[in-house]
Order: C-alpha cells, then structure tokens, then sequence
C-alpha cells in the first residue's frame, strides 16, 4: 500500500525540480570551479606543483604573510568578539543598541571602501600620515595595514556566533559563581568558557577562514610589493595577470585546501554540538519518561 | 549570625523598589519574605547577598557591618529559583565549586562534598550532570552547592518556585527539618503564603517596598495588621461601610466597634474570612445580611458556598463543613441569612484635603 501524501508534501515533479536545481546550481558554482583549480594546479604532475609553490620565492613569502597576518587578526578579533559579546549580553548600557548594530557594519560595507578609509586615515596624504612619518610608523603598504585591513572585515564574526549564545545561556550561572566567592579568572574560564567553547571555536575557524580569503580591503591597502606585501589572494591575482596560469591555480588550491579544511572542522563542530545536545535529551527522557 | 537589616532604600529609575525597610532576624532563624511580585523581596533578598548596593541604609551579619562589602566578601549561601547549576560540571564539581574557588585542600574539598551529598540524599550521584537530574534533585544540589563553604547566611530566592506542587510541599518540609539540623541563619523569598507560613520560623509580609507586617505565622494569621495583609492571605470577604461614635455599619449590618468614638463618621472597610461566617435558615437575632445561593463547590474539605446579597450589592464565599452542610442542604437559588462570627475592622485613613 502506497503512503498517504501529506499535506505539506508537494506533487513528486515540483521536489525534483527543486532538488535538481539545488544540485546543479551548487555543482556549477562551487563543484567544477572547485574540481577544476586542483585539476589545472596538479595537471603537469606534482613535481610542477610543487615548484610553482616553493620554487617562486615571491608566492612562498605569500603564504607566510597570509600565515601572519590571519592569526594576528584571529586572535585580535578573538579578543574584540569576547568583549563585545560580553558587553552586549551581560549589560545594559545607552548606545547597547548602536554597538549592536555598528558590528555588523564590516559585513554591509564594500571591502574596497574599507580599504580606502584605512588609506584615507593611514596614508602619506592621509590624516594621520604625517605623524606617522614623523614616528616612522608605516601602516599603509606594509603588514600592520594588512593585519588592520583583515581585522576590520572579519571583526563581527566572532562577536556575532558568540552574543546569541551568551544571550541565551544568560548570566544566572555567572551570578551564582559570584555568589559563591569565585573571582573574575574563576569565572571565565570555570564557568563561562566551558559553555561559550564549541561556539568560540567555530567563530575562530569561521573567522580564520575569512581571514585567509579577503581580498578587497587588503588589495586597496597592500601596495602590491612581490615579495613584501602580497598576501595569498593578491598573489593569485597577479600571478594570473602575468599569464602564470600553473602558479595562479597551484596557489589557488593552497586556498581551496584551506577552504575545505575549515568547513570539514565546521561540519565536525556541529556535529559534535548536535551529539551533545541529543545525548542531553535523551537523559531528559530516561530520568523523566 | 544575626542580620540587621537598618532603613534599605532602594529605587530603580523612578520607581521605588524599598522604602526605609528595617528588619533584624536573629541567629539560627529562618525567615520568610513574603509578598505580591513587585513587592521588593526578591531586591531585599539581592542586597543582603551582596548582589544588589542599597541606595541608602546599612546592613549588618551580627556586628560586622557589610553594606559595602562586595559578595564574594561576605560568605553568603544563595540559592536560585532556576537552581543556576553550572551545566557542564558533575553534582561533585557544582557542590565543590565554593571550596574549590577558595583553595581549599582536596581532601578537605572531598570530604565536604560526600557529607554535604549524604545531607541532600543523593549519595551515588555526584558523577551525574544536572541534566541527568530531576527538579527537586536540582534544586537540593544548589543548596548543598550554597551550604559548601558554610556560610554566615543562607538566602533562598524562591526556591520552590520552579517545582510541581507535589515535589514542592515535599521539598519544603524537607528544608525545614534540614534547618532544624544545621541551624544556618537563613532567609527565603516565597509569593506562596502557604510555604511562608509552614516553613518559616517568622514572616514578613512585604507590599510596594515597604513592611506591611512582621510576625510568627500565628501572630499573622490570628490578628491581622492592615487591609492589605488580611487580603494577601486570602479567603477573605470584604465589606465598605462606614463608623461612628463606637458603631460600624456596613450595609444592614451594624456592630460595635469601641476603637472609634469620634463623632464624625469616616470610611473603614471590614474582613471576614470564609470560615468565620455562618449560614443560617432563619435569623437568629445576631447581625445578618440575606443573602441568595449562588453555587456550591463541594470539591473540597470544606463546602465553599458563594452567596449574593441583592440589596448590599456583594458576593461572598461561606465556608460550611461538611456536617453542617448536611444539615442546611443548600442549592442555588436558596435565601439564607449570613451572620459573621468575627469582623476586623479598618477604618481608613482621611483623605487629604485636595
């Protein structure tokens, strides 16, 4: 006997019509690109890749800058995203609102134009730029830009996984702790961390995965000095300006392996919370069935 | 450790959350602060602890005046209506937590934990997470969680309130014979007037931040100290009227009352509670008022009888046991005569001249 439709369900047609859509949309978009970047990258043989990458000094420093600059606007970010959630959790304050919707900010603005307001207050013409000079500081066209750069777009990431969690955790835990004498080192990292820690860690890699990928804000800023102030992505590009299709695509699947790297720990994390969360259910029911 | 409670005034914006509250609760007492919600108990409760500063007064345990003093100073035991259990950790961490925070060695830490787990019955379980838990389970690891570094003061907030009735009227005996063995000063905060009067040692009735009354539950419950008590504890009819030289009418009825011999007549209002009326067939020669049969709930100890006076203009409740109910064998639509066996008497305060 066949199931009875429910109500929700649609005609059989209309499903495979969707799901088809889905699949070749994501298969077009993402799959081929993705399949076809190693496949260029690696199609004179590994031992071509492999010069591409560590032979070409200039794509080499790349990488190390990308390796820099990310982990110093993670950690940076880790620091703004655990204060700013803090703040907008716990407290109540004139302006809550505002900051609330002034982190969001980095997410609506053009890239670019971040990049041209960190050369329009950096910059030799730019507000700070004599004082700068005077200090013999550089900011712009040098790895503080990059790092400043970086920090600025990724900044609501860890802030935005983190304040609806602290939100719906509430402080009722954190004023118990309080009220058995425990100090604020006590009660960050015995109380409050341990429930924050799965969404911290998925904001990080979420945050460290952005990081490595910008492009616009830093391109404005960087200069493009081979060998100075390329990151990975600008190498990409200028590699694939100067016909270097090899080099372009072996750094390229540097990234795409970043890329695939992150959303692999993303998925497990989610995973892991799920479990969590579903083994906490089920001792629900076995303590009250 | 006795808590001295001198003149607390608190406001939140505009609003007045305690208005010159002074209360002293002796060592070893356990006293319950009850009221309606927005009364101020629960903001009393958070400036004993620590967690909320006074706007002005002070506060003392015993001798020791702590008004500035910041929580973790004063070894307070505060337990949370949510329980507020630390969620990631084992019954044996949540209850070692204040020891552990103040470096307590861990044998000593161990030790604590089991007598404290033999004390909440729940020996065997100090593996289990608090989900694991149930409700009234919970709530016993927050109070042996609070009791660990044996406080000077024990603050309930609530601390039945999330429960079913049944795990409740259990819980709250249990606190009270748990008391009676460690003898912690300690006070709790209930909206639930049958909790307040079976469990504490004295009540405090609580109305728009200020002490309405402060007494033992029999002291409350026999003699009453203004209209807004007498209707906090409920089952109560009330009755405006006026009084005059040493008379109180209210409607037909009309009774002594020796307290006001002025002359002028000034407003009072008058309670009687369910039990203290009576219904009768006939008159009787005492002071009535006729009255028409509503409804009748039997589903009860008592017969709850609502009765409507047509020309007083007002319903009230009888209770009638069930003997006498027998006897009367009412039904709705009936005219009886109600008669009140005891009447408290209010008159009010002369309104300001506007």
């Amino acid at each position: 006997m066949a199931n009875p439709r429910r109500a929700h369900d649609e005609p059989p047609a209309v499903r495979l019509a969707l799901i088809l859509t889905a699949v070749t949309i994501m298969g077009l978009l993402v799959v081929v690109p993705l399949a076809y970047v190693f496949i260029e990258a690696f199609a004179d043989g590994p031992a071509t890749y492999w010069a591409n990458l560590a032979g070409d000094p200039d794509t080499l420093h790349s990488i190390k800058l990308t390796l820099m600059v990310a982990p110093v606007a993670v950690i940076s970010n880790l620091i703004f995203g655990l204060a700013a959630a803090w703040a907008i959790a716990r407290f109540r304050f004139p302006g809550r609102a505002l900051l609330t919707s002034l982190i969001d900010m980095p997410f609506t603005v053009s890239p670019v134009v971040v990049g041209l307001f960190l050369l329009l207050l950096f910059g030799r013409q730019g507000f700070l730029g004599p004082w700068l000079q005077e200090h013999n500081i550089r900011i712009v066209f040098a790895w503080p830009g990059l790092v400043l750069a970086t920090c600025f777009v990724t900044f609501p990431v860890i802030a935005r996984e983190l304040i609806p969690l602290m939100e719906e955790l509430g402080a009722d835990e954190e004023i118990a702790a309080v009220s058995l004498g425990a100090r604020a080192r006590h009660l960050f990292t015995l109380v409050t961390l341990p429930n924050i820690k799965w969404g911290l860690l998925y904001g990080l890699i979420l945050c460290n995965a952005r990081a490595m990928g910008e492009f616009g804000a830093v391109f404005v800023v960087s200069g493009h000095i081979a060998g100075q102030t390329d990151t990975m992505p600008l190498r990409v590009e200028k590699l694939f300006q100067e016909y270097n299709m090899p080099g372009a695509y072996a750094v390229s699947s540097v990234l795409a392996m970043l890329a695939l790297v992150t959303l692999f720990a993303k998925t497990a994390l989610e995973w892991r919370t799920r479990q969590e969360l579903a083994a906490a259910a089920r001792e629900r029911a076995g303590e009250n069935p | 450790m006795s808590i001295s409670i001198k003149g607390i005034t608190k406001r939140f914006g505009s609003f007045t959350a305690l208005d010159d509250v002074s209360i002293e609760v002796p060592p070893g007492e356990l006293l319950a602060l009850l009221g309606p919600s927005g009364s101020g108990k629960t903001t009393l409760l958070r400036i004993i602890s620590g967690l909320e500063v006074a706007d002005s007064g002070s506060i003392f345990y015993q001798d020791e005046e702590v008004t500035k003093a910041a929580v973790r100073e004063r070894n307070v035991g505060f337990v949370f209506q949510h329980y507020a259990l630390f969620r990631h950790m084992t019954v044996f961490d949540n209850i070692a937590f204040g020891l552990k925070v103040r470096g307590r060695p861990k044998g000593e830490i161990r030790d604590r934990v089991h007598q404290l787990l033999r004390l909440i019955q729940l020996e065997g379980m100090e593996k289990s997470l608090p989900q694991q838990l149930s409700g009234g389970q919970r709530q016993r690891v927050a109070l042996a969680r609070a009791l660990a570094a044996e406080p000077k003061v024990l603050l309930l907030d609530e601390p039945f309130g999330a429960l079913d009735a049944k795990v409740r009227a259990e819980l709250r005996q249990w606190l009270r014979r748990l008391h009676d063995e460690i003898h912690v000063t300690s006070v709790f905060v209930t909206h639930d007037q049958e909790e307040a009067f079976e469990v504490a040692d004295r009540v405090v009735i609580m109305n728009k931040g200020r002490v309405e009354q402060m007494g033992t539950p029999g002291e409350i419950f026999e003699s009453p100290a203004t209209p807004f008590v007498m209707d906090f504890l409920g089952n109560v009819n009330v009755f405006h009227g006026h009084v005059r030289a040493g008379r109180a009418r209210l409607g037909s009825l009309e009774l002594a009352y020796p307290e006001y011999t002025d002359e002028e007549s000034r407003a009072a209002m008058a309670f009687v509670r369910s039990h203290e009326l009576e219904i009768l067939r006939t008159k009787n020669g005492r002071p009535s008022l006729e009255a028409r049969v509503t409804h009748v709930n039997v589903a009860r100890s008592v017969v709850k009888v609502h009765v409507y006076s047509d020309a007083f203009g007002i319903a009230l409740t009888v209770d009638v046991g069930w003997d006498r109910f027998a006897e009367l064998r009412l039904s709705p639509g009936d005219v009886v005569h109600v008669s009140p066996r005891q009447m408290r008497v209010f008159v009010q305060e002369q309104r300001e001249e506007s």
